[in-house]
């Protein structure tokens, strides 16, 4: 069987630790800056970073338009952080001109956890990853503020969803890529097979 | 758990090919954030105004401070003099998100630097070889960019210190055991973290560049030589359209490979900042720190 081909949205932010991460699933991981790089891969991570200059590269790339379509039609993505208020159908708290893909009917509001001194690391447990706690970082992190019916919650925290799932999009609010466990990834690789 | 190694150094893996601009009010940190910063620098003088003006550069008032996290929803870093713990603990309890030990300001020790463990605000520190930036992480860094020679415009010292930084890392990555043992006494630096770089290739933290970045091509030029993101002081605010300069390096640094998008950016900028040769500077600020 050939290597999964996944893209990391390379516009900003924390690309490495992903490449690296889904690298070492055995998926051939790509850096996606371009619509021509794009168009070569079977599923895509938009990465943590800011999502305020994200969504200004996206523009500025002409990423956005061919992006939404695939993930629209069907293409596994996973967000985390950053990546899930660029996939959100609405973002509170963010800037007046920032645009978010809307191809998960979630509502988020940006650094919801507080800023960096709020930032933390916490256990928890995630449906589908089996027992054993999942160590979470949790960065300048955004709250899901309302999930839509057809999202299914599969962790929280303090009753606040950190992960989400609808369809093929997974989005969660810390980085899976920080750590060592790579059960995360594990699992949206998964959903792409 | 609030404040780990994982947790501060994980937000400069966040600032990751971006661009963190200096802004001196809250105006100009609009302007930054409109042209897609991933953070800024907040403090009452750029680096060439310091170097003008001469005298005593401290940490900036906290009324300022306070009123550029209130303009921007991005990250705001602000600096404290090398040594300065109690200027570091005053931009903590500020809720400052990164702090900046800078050698733009003044040194208030000259042979100590801050004990950055001792703190939950995460911090930046520049290093002008590899065994200045081992020594920074051991006390705590969870970022380090090159000092390169701030305020001038001119790229040639971050240059140098990037191809320093670099060039050392990938000797060591061919060292064997005992060459570990003997960099680590020529580097001044502890030895698991030689022996942590024979075994990556790069460093513990993140590795940014500062110090004369002007142009988009200045950009491209030093994430082509391995920084992963830029710091960009007097050369955007004084040039002579900021807005469109900070625009461009800002696409510059995620498409630094793509020749013909950065000469399309370059185009029609305007005068960047006039520049100074580093011979003719009376302050080398990248000399201060130890």
């Amino acid at each position: 069987m050939t290597a999964v081909k996944v893209g990391v949205i390379a516009l900003q932010g924390a690309t490495r630790p992903h490449l690296e991460a889904l690298h070492a699933l055995g998926a051939h991981a790509l850096e996606i800056r371009t619509p021509e790089d794009l168009a070569g891969v079977e599923a895509a991570v938009l990465p943590g970073g800011e999502s305020t200059t994200m969504s200004f590269l996206l523009d500025s790339s002409g990423l956005r338009e061919p992006l939404h379509d695939r993930i629209v039609n069907g293409m596994p993505v996973l967000g985390t952080c950053a990546g899930m208020i660029l996939l959100a159908d609405k973002v509170l708290d963010g800037r007046d001109d920032q645009r978010s893909l809307g191809v998960i009917d979630i509502t988020v509001r940006r650094n919801g956890f507080g800023r960096q001194r709020e930032s933390f690391e916490a256990d928890l447990l995630v449906e589908g990853l089996g027992g054993e706690p999942f160590r979470a970082v949790f960065i300048r992190a955004p709250v899901v503020e309302r999930a839509g019916s057809d999202v299914e919650v599969l962790a929280r925290v303090e009753g606040i969803p950190v992960v989400c799932r609808s369809g093929k999009t997974t989005v969660c609010s810390f980085h899976p890529e920080l750590g060592d466990d790579l059960r995360l990834h594990a699992m949206f690789l998964e959903s792409v097979r | 758990m609030t404040g780990t190694f994982r947790v501060k150094r994980g937000l400069a893996e966040m600032l990751a090919g971006g661009v963190i601009m200096d802004v001196v009010d809250a105006e100009q940190a609009r302007i930054a954030e409109d042209t897609g910063a991933v953070a800024v620098m907040a403090l009452e003088r750029v680096p060439s105004d310091i170097r003008r003006d001469g005298g005593v550069a401290r940490m900036s008032d906290p009324a300022m401070i306070e009123g550029i996290k209130a303009a921007v929803t991005v990250p705001v870093m602000a600096k404290a003099r090398i040594g300065h713990f109690a200027e570091a603990q005053v931009l903590e309890s500020l809720g400052v998100d990164f702090i900046d030990e800078s050698e733009v300001l003044t040194p208030a020790d000259e042979a100590h630097h801050i004990d950055k463990w001792a703190f939950t605000a995460p911090f930046v520190c520049g290093a002008t070889n590899l065994g200045e930036a081992l020594r920074r992480v051991s006390e705590g860094a969870a970022l380090i960019r090159s000092k390169g020679e701030a305020g001038t415009g001119n790229i040639v010292e971050a240059v140098r210190h990037l191809r320093a930084i670099m060039g050392d890392m990938r000797k060591i990555t061919i060292a064997d055991g005992p060459e570990l043992f003997e960099w680590a006494k020529r580097l001044q630096a502890p030895l698991p973290l030689v022996q942590e770089i024979a075994e990556t290739g790069r460093l513990p933290v993140p590795l940014f560049c500062a110090g004369g970045i002007a142009t988009p091509a200045d950009a491209s030029l030093v994430m082509q030589l391995g920084a992963q993101s830029v710091f960009v002081g007097s050369g955007i605010f004084k040039s002579d359209d900021p807005a469109r300069r900070a625009r461009a390096i800002v696409e510059a640094t995620t498409h630094f490979r793509d020749a013909a998008l950065v000469a399309k950016v370059s185009t029609g900028l305007g005068a960047a900042m006039p520049g100074l040769e580093i011979g003719s500077l009376e302050t080398k600020l990248a000399d201060r720190g130890w």
